[in-house]
This record gives C-alpha cells, structure tokens and sequence, in this order.
C-alpha cells in the first residue's frame, strides 16, 4: 500500500513540476526514477523511452504505465497512471472553468490573438524536429508528403491515414524480406 | 450520452496518435470539424493553455477539449478515454516489450508511421497557422501583425540562447505583446 502511494505522488510530482510534456519530461523521470528511487536503470528508462514513443498515446503517461507495471504489477500500472493523470485534470479544470468566464474580454482577446500567433510558431517548431528524426529517405519522404496533402487538402481522417501508413510499412517490410531470400 | 461519445472519441485519439502530445493535435482538429463541440480557434487556445500548464501536453488538450464539450465531467472522462489504449497495450505487452520492439516487423511499421504521423501534424500545423496567421473564405487577408509575431518568435525558439526556455515564457511574451498592440484577427 505504502509504496503504490509512492508510485502516485512520485510521478503526480513529476507531472505538476514539468511543462511541455513529452521529451521535455524525460530529464524528470531520471532524476526521479532512476538516480532518487532506483526503480529503473538507465538503461531500461532508454529502452522505455524508445518504446513509449512508439506505443500509441501520451509518451510521458506511457512510461509512467510501464514503471509501474514494473514496480507493483497491474495495480502499481494504475496508480502511477493515476498520479501522472491528476495534476494536469485538475489544473487544466480550473484554468478552462476561468478561461472561459473571461474568454470575451477585450483584453483577454487581445492576449489571445498574440499567443495564438506564438503557437504557430511552437507547432511548427515541434514539426521540424519531429521531421528531422522520421523523414529520413525518399519513401518516408513520399509518405510524409502523402499525409500531409491527403489530411490538410483532401480532408482525409488521420485514423485512416495511419492505418493506410502502417499497412504501407508491414507491406514493405514483407517485400525486402522476399528480395533477400 | 455526450461523456460516452467523448470517452470513445478520444479512446481513438489514443489508438492512433503516435508521438507525443502534438500528435494528437490532428485529431482533435478532425474532431472539431466533425462535431463542431470547439472550433478551430478554439483548438488554438488549447495548444496554448497546454503548453502553458504543466503536465503532458496530451492530457492537457484532452482534459481541455472535454471541459469545453461537456463541462467538469467532461474534462474528467476525456483525458481517462486518451490513456485507456497505450495502458492496455502496455499491461499486454510489457513482458516481450524489448524483443518485440526490436523485431524487422514492428520496426518496418513504425518506419512508415513515423512520417505519416509528422505528415498529420504538419497538417494540423497549417490548419492552426491559417486560423491565426491569415483568412481564406474565397480571398486571402493575411494578419500582418500576427505573422510578425509569429516570425519573431520562431526566429527566437531557434537561437542558441533561448532555445532551452520552456515554451511557456514564449506564450507568456506574445500574451504581453498582443495586450500591448491591442492585436486582433
């Protein structure tokens, strides 16, 4: 019991202590995880971190999952699910239940037109990085290009996109298995 | 009904969205085309909220996006849906985690839906951009004075000095220069 408490208020910590999520967070669970509570290795944060990205959802959510898993099974999962989960519900709450008593004032539009100008330029930032590290030939090339197009100008649902992306890469993957043999 | 609706919309979110919390921005952009529950500059402001407040940005936009669908329970139950699948897959997998993740297969797929995903965020990125940065409805106006922020800012992420602030303090720094312009769109 004690230590499934830990497992929640260790990563409720981590999550109300750290902005940007994702690869921002990843400094945070080895401080905590592996260097204070020794739950993990180095070695397994990196091998968690490879596999939380791949996983689908919330990479930051994803480790806490594994960790707990790792720490306390399935109800250990849980809690530090949970704990990782209950700050930002929370905080998001009461700032969305504020936002949006304001949200017509003048002054708050104003604040809103700059910081919207300011998002492009995060998401666009955040795109060139993520760029950087998945489009790596001309296949992937013609496969970001193809989503791309097919979602902004045609309008496609992005979960057929993916699942059409994933058959693409099973398919190729089967193809230089059978040009190697 | 609407909180069912919400828990299974964004259970796909989770099932699809590979990546990380900008990732699940294409969705939510699909998402308000399709229910109309927030509007395009609404998704904008979330982006920024999100960014804003600590916590993984997916759960922030979700907890967001449910609060402004459905209320308090709403934004308790949108966030739950988002993490449902990865915490299934994780529990089911965990054991073969890293000989699985190693296998020609698995890496084969994810060499494919790794640019697709960026594709969809870059997507989403123009949809965000054209809400904020100009208006198309048959001829284009373009919002100079966002745009301007919006290159100063960027050129600003990108210098060695200020690349390691958190991204809250450029937030915080457009808040005060829309204030001070009075800017709107």
């Amino acid at each position: 019991m004690a230590k499934k408490l830990e497992l929640f208020l260790t990563f409720a910590r981590i999550s109300a202590s750290c902005f940007g999520g994702g690869y921002a967070m990843l400094p945070f669970f080895q401080q905590e995880l592996v260097e204070k509570k020794g739950w993990l290795t180095d070695e397994e944060l990196l091998d968690l971190n490879a596999v939380a990205q791949c996983t689908p959802g919330v990479i930051a959510v994803n480790t806490a999952t594994f960790c707990g898993y790792r720490t306390r099974g399935v109800s250990g999962a849980l809690c530090a699910t949970l704990g990782i989960l209950a700050p930002p519900i929370l905080i998001v709450l009461v700032i969305s239940a504020f936002f949006w008593t304001y949200a017509d004032n003048p002054w708050v539009q104003y604040a809103l037109t700059g910081i919207r100008a300011c998002v492009c330029a995060l998401i666009i930032n955040s795109t060139v990085k993520l760029y950087k590290k998945a489009v790596l030939d001309v296949p992937t090339l013609l496969i970001f290009l193809g989503a791309f197009v097919l979602a902004a100008f045609v309008g496609l649902s992005p979960a057929i996109l993916v699942i059409a992306a994933g058959a693409v890469g099973l398919a190729r993957q089967a193809l230089r298995k059978g040009a190697d043999r | 009904m609407i909180l069912l609706r919400l828990y299974w919309e964004f259970l796909l979110v989770g099932l699809f969205s590979m990546g990380g919390g900008m990732a699940t921005v294409p969705f939510l952009f699909d998402l308000s085309q399709r229910t109309g529950w927030f509007s395009a500059a609404d998704l904008a402001n979330m982006i920024a909220i999100s960014e804003a407040t600590p916590g993984p940005i997916g759960i922030n936009m979700a907890t967001y996006v449910g609060y402004a669908s459905a209320g308090v329970p709403g934004g308790m139950i949108a966030p739950l849906g988002l993490v449902t699948p990865a915490f299934l897959i994780i529990l089911l997998v965990s054991k073969l985690l890293s000989t699985l993740w190693q296998s020609p297969k698995i890496q084969g797929l994810f060499y494919a839906l790794r640019p697709a995903s960026v594709g969809l965020i870059a997507a989403a990125a123009f949809a965000v951009c054209a809400v904020s940065l100009f208006t198309w409805d048959g001829s284009l106006t373009l919002h100079w004075p966002s745009i301007a922020l919006f290159g100063v800012m960027l050129v600003a992420m990108n210098l060695p000095k200020l690349k390691k602030l958190p991204s809250v303090s450029f937030v915080g720094i457009a808040a005060v220069v829309g204030i001070l312009f009075k800017m709107t769109t």
